[in-house]
């Protein structure tokens, strides 16, 4: 199970973060939610983060994808300090780098499954956006459903549109959040074949926030998180 | 659960709203719909009475009681017993002697407080300069007119014989308030105290005088004195307001009447959609917390009472504070009006607030209430699965109360059912071929979808909500068409209507010119170079007959027919037809002798149901006169031209009797001609339509003032209609917006969507807008104004151009705080 993410092809880092901790405002003192987190990943890794509700694992996820800023600590993505970057920086860091999947899926209502899809290629100024993301469709099973739209499909469906939407862009990383929180069993073990195969296929680094353990398991690697801590697989693979 | 507690705990939930910001939009939707409606409510109200009293200071009085015969004092003592004014006036003709000199004269004796309404302007000498009387005459003296200065070569402080009295010149009058009234008072002016009347010697048995008892006061007492003196009216006596004297002036009132509460009717429309869409927010944002109460055990009925009582005190809370703004709104306006508008305001009145409290309560229970009765049918299961909404919360069938609720106070305003009933059918018609052609045009703006990410995602935005869509089109086309109205296509008209009269338009009426006169007259006019006027033949008779169909007043149902067939007409001859005339129908005659037809204008033919190669038969004094009706014309009359309704060729009626009649024009500086004009020529009528014509101008302009005001707040309305729909859709933006930069989407990108977004909306409103704005002008052109319609691309280019601009900014404006909140904050409070 652990080789799912061909381990052998592991390159350079391509995530390093250093000493991350987040503190929000509350009362006078302000709450914690992350602190003094490192850890490096490397190209063509996939690494889960785990932990209990609570333990930040989706917050340290966001703070990867520069969604939000840390409170201390740096991030570096391909050598990019994410934060010495504005918001627009970021934006097209993601754009060209980074691809999401979610678990409340996060399609835009108002488009169909092929606008969906094709709308980070347009949003990266790529030419041919419709044919890439008829090919995408169609490789996840949806090429006879282009024009539906979102609330015309089932939850696997809109997780599938979820996840061709992710990888059209050819990502160098792919970051998902509970894929599989809002789909049955059968549907989301699916999905997440889906998802592997298609990272194997694309070369691409997999954060994944789970709290499903045997999930993690197909990953390289485990980060496990306990009160906005790293107990478990800090420093380098 | 008690009354009593449940009363408690929607008020904590109304507080809890409150505290949470879920209750600003939808209270300041309220209070801004109570407020403008209240405000126009005052402000028509008090402009209706304006214009009203502006119209009466024609009649000099709010009414007036007419006989032939002294007024019995019964009559005045019961008007002054309810708290009105009143000055008894007696008015007759006389000669006014002077050594050799004397000429006939217009009496009029006054009474003190003369005139009630308007006022009578008077000079200290001939062309002096002018001030407002105030008072009458006093015994023993008079004020005269120019004329009569003239006549008899008077001079302030000389002596005059009227009767067996003699009168001290104390003014010149410049100006009285009812001197057009009927068009009779061609003779110099005398105005003298009632007083003196006795010691004239003049009133005797078989004397022609005229009485009158001018009355005024409030509106509801005059009503009331009107109904109840017209069952005291003795034969030869009869009740005029200003409504029985002047047709058109009448007819531009009523017309003024229906603008001012159809403008009211449009901002109360655009209110409630504004409602609509504030409470369909909350709606939304209720759902979650609906579905625990449901899942925590209150019955569904608990959770719609709860929720109406909440509304409730909401909309008692927001009315009043709506009503308290409209207050002093309408203050700040009357003060506005104050100084364009030379009238005094009456009073405000307490009916607007209260109509004002209930147009409130009742947009809300027509708007807010329908929808959010959708949160009792929350399904509980909703606690577990969010995608379960609310069951067809947004449905048109929802707002079924509420077009009801519109549609009531639409008969309400009109205060008619007929009325009311064309301006529904005429709103539903317009509102949907207007929402047909939104539809149509946002189905074609889907082309635009292939033209990249940033138009998709517009008109994506546009095309997901269609009825949202259409409404918010709507509202927004309606709130800009105000604007094109009354802006560009005021200008227009006022433009059009300025331009259609030209400077030297007549400014006197020659009646009575006898056949023997006509030479003489021309003659006068060279000697003193005065453009020669065109002199027309008049024959005065009376229509009996139409085919073989005998005709009275009784056939008629329209007040206006009726007077019409009562009074004689004036028939008239000749070969061309006038310049200022259109024939609408049939032929002109032509060749040396045409043979009997007439030729009728068209207005009146539409009155009395006269088609053409209908026979109509005239009684010219005794004699019949048939023929047959070979064209029908239009008429300018706002020309001031002479004009007759039927004329006849050469040839068919030289034979009766005829006297003629002209216009002219006669520069200010050539009044003293007028003196010897008459002196030449005693028996003729010279009238001034000078004064009419500034009158009618006056309270034309004030009208149009009065609309555009009152169209401001129409804008206002439509204005908070966008920020409610903007307010209403935020989350998903925040949503859509927050997915998109996740995605990579730069600021910039965003922004270009939002903007493409709204300025498809406000080009689709703008053509919308431009659309309703020239149907408009073309029914204030030609129904009100009586003015050709020219149709202007300004509208529309501006329409379409300005109003995309101005939407995509007031978009932009309205959302772009979406571009500045980070993904994963926005993401986090959306769920």
């Amino acid at each position: 199970m652990k080789r799912d993410s061909m381990i052998d092809q592991v390159g350079e880092t391509i995530i390093r973060a250093a000493g991350i901790g987040k503190t929000v405002p509350n009362g006078a003192s302000g709450l914690t939610i992350l602190s003094d987190i490192s850890f490096d990943v490397r190209a063509g890794e996939a690494v889960a983060i785990v932990g209990v509700s609570g333990s930040g694992k989706s917050t340290l996820l966001g703070l990867m994808a520069g969604l939000d800023a840390p409170t201390e600590g740096s991030i570096h993505i391909d050598g990019h300090d994410l934060f010495a970057l504005d918001e627009d920086g970021r934006a097209a860091l993601r754009a060209r780098m980074v691809g999401f999947v979610f678990q409340s899926f996060q399609l835009l209502p108002a488009m169909t499954a092929l606008e969906n899809v094709m709308l980070p290629l347009e949003l990266a100024g790529a030419r041919s956006a419709q044919v890439a993301a008829r090919e995408m469709l169609a490789r996840v099973g949806l090429g006879e459903r282009l024009e539906h739209y979102p609330k015309q499909l089932s939850g696997g469906e809109q997780q599938r549109v979820a996840i061709a939407r992710a990888f059209v862009t050819r990502p160098a990383l792919l970051f998902a959040d509970e894929p599989t929180g809002n789909l049955d069993a059968a549907t989301g073990s699916q999905v997440i074949d889906l998802m592997f195969q298609l990272n194997r296929e694309r070369r691409a680094t997999l954060l994944l926030v789970t709290h499903d353990e045997a999930l993690s398991q197909r990953c390289d690697r485990v980060l496990r998180l306990a009160a906005g801590r790293l107990v478990d697989g800090s420093g380098t693979p | 659960m008690s009354i009593v507690r449940e009363l408690v705990l929607a008020l904590r939930l109304l507080w809890r709203d409150h505290r949470a910001g879920e209750l600003a939009l939808i209270a300041i939707a309220i209070v801004i719909a109570v407020a403008s409606v209240t405000t126009v409510g005052f402000f028509a109200d008090r402009v209706q009475h304006a214009l009203g009293r502006q119209a009466n200071q024609l009649l000099g009085a709010d009414l007036v009681i007419v006989a032939d015969r002294p007024i019995a004092g019964a009559l005045e003592e019961e008007a002054r017993a309810r708290g009105l004014s009143t000055v008894r006036m007696m008015r007759f003709p006389s000669m006014a002697i002077r050594g050799d000199r004397s000429t006939l004269a217009s009496i009029k004796a006054v009474t003190s407080g003369y005139p009630l309404r308007g006022e009578v302007r008077i000079a200290s000498e001939p062309y002096g300069a002018e001030r407002r009387a105030d008072s009458v005459p006093q015994p023993g003296t008079a004020w005269i007119d120019e004329r009569l200065y003239a006549l008899l070569a008077l001079a302030p402080g000389d002596r005059f014989e009227l009767g067996q009295l003699a009168l001290t010149v104390a003014g010149i009058v410049t100006h009285e308030p009812d001197a057009s009234i009927g068009f009779i008072n061609g003779g110099p002016r005398v105005i003298l105290n009632e007083a003196d009347i006795a010691a004239t010697g003049l009133v005797q048995p078989g004397s022609r005088i005229g009485y009158r008892l001018l009355v005024a006061g409030p509106a509801e007492a005059v009503d009331g004195y009107r109904a109840w003196a017209m069952k005291q009216l003795q034969p030869g006596q009869r009740v005029e307001g200003i409504r029985d004297a002047r047709p058109e002036i009448r007819s531009a009132l009523d017309r003024a009447e229906k603008f001012l509460s159809l403008a009211a009717l449009v901002s109360v429309v655009l209110a409630a959609v504004a409602i609509g869409l504030s409470a369909r927010r909350f709606l939304q944002r209720h759902l979650d917390s609906c579905a625990m109460m449901r899942c925590l055990g209150a019955s569904q009925a608990m959770v719609v009472r709860l929720y109406l009582i909440h509304f409730l005190v909401l909309g008692v809370i927001a009315s009043i504070v709506g009503c308290a703004l409209g207050i002093a709104a309408q203050a700040a306006l009357a003060y506005w009006l104050g100084t364009i508008v030379s009238v005094e305001l009456p009073r405000p009145g307490v009916l607007p607030a209260v109509h004002g409290l209930f147009t409130g309560l009742a947009l809300l229970l027509g708007f807010a209430v329908p929808p959010l009765a959708a949160l009792g049918r929350v399904p509980t299961l909703r606690v577990l699965r969010r995608d379960l909404g609310a069951p067809g919360a947004s449905g048109a069938l929802t707002y079924l109360a509420g077009f009801a609720v519109i549609a009531l106070m639409i008969l309400w305003r009109a205060e008619g059912l007929k009325l009311g009933g064309m301006v529904i059918g005429g709103f539903v018609g317009a509102m949907l071929v207007a929402s047909a052609l939104t539809w149509l045009l946002l189905k074609s703006a889907g082309a635009l979808r292939t033209q990249g990410v940033t138009w998709r995602y517009g008109i994506a935005n546009l095309r997901r909500r269609p009825l949202g869509t259409v409404v918010q089109v709507i509202a927004l086309g309606i709130g800009m068409m105000a604007l094109l109205v009354l802006s560009l296509v005021r200008q227009d008209l006022l433009y059009t209507w300025r331009t259609s009269l030209p400077p030297d338009a007549p400014n006197r009426f020659i009646v009575n010119i006898q056949p023997d006169q006509v030479q003489p007259l021309r003659a006068f006019f060279d000697k003193h170079n005065v453009r020669q006027p065109e002199l027309y033949p008049m024959i005065r008779a009376r229509l009996v007959q139409i085919n073989d169909r005998r005709i009275s007043s009784a056939n008629y149902p329209e007040e206006r027919a009726r007077r019409l067939i009562d009074r004689e007409f004036n028939l008239s001859w000749a070969a061309q037809m006038q310049s200022d005339n259109r024939l609408t129908a049939g032929r002109w005659w032509s060749g040396t002798a045409p043979g009997p037809q007439f030729s009728v204008e068209d207005g009146i033919a539409e009155t009395l149901g006269i088609h053409l190669d209908d026979v109509l038969t005239f009684d010219i004094a005794g004699e019949t006169v048939s023929a047959r009706v070979t064209s029908l014309r239009k008429v300018d009359w706002d020309s001031f031209n002479v004009n007759f309704f039927v004329v006849g060729p050469p040839g068919m009626l030289e034979q009766h009797p005829a006297s003629f009649v002209t216009s002219f024009y006669l520069p200010p500086a050539n009044a003293t001609l007028l003196a010897s004009l008459v002196r030449e020529f005693p028996n003729i009528l010279l009238i001034d339509v000078a004064q009419v014509m500034s009158q009618v101008q006056t309270m034309m302009d004030q009208v149009a003032r009065a609309v555009q005001f009152i169209f401001l707040f129409t804008l206002l309305a439509g204005l908070t209609v966008l920020y409610a729909a903007i307010a209403s859709t935020q989350d998903e933006r925040l949503y859509q917006a927050t997915i998109m930069r996740t995605l990579g989407a730069s600021r910039a990108q965003l922004r270009r969507a939002i903007v493409a977004e709204f300025a498809v909306l406000g080009l689709l409103a703008g053509i919308i807008a431009a659309a309703g704005a020239s149907a408009l002008s073309y029914v204030i052109a030609t129904k009100i104004l009586n003015l050709p319609y020219t149709f202007s691309s300004s509208v529309w280019l501006v329409g379409a151009l300005a109003g995309s601009a101005a939407i995509a900014l007031a978009g932009y404006a309205g959302t772009r705080a979406v571009l500045n909140v980070p993904p994963l904050k926005a993401m986090r409070e959306i769920g």
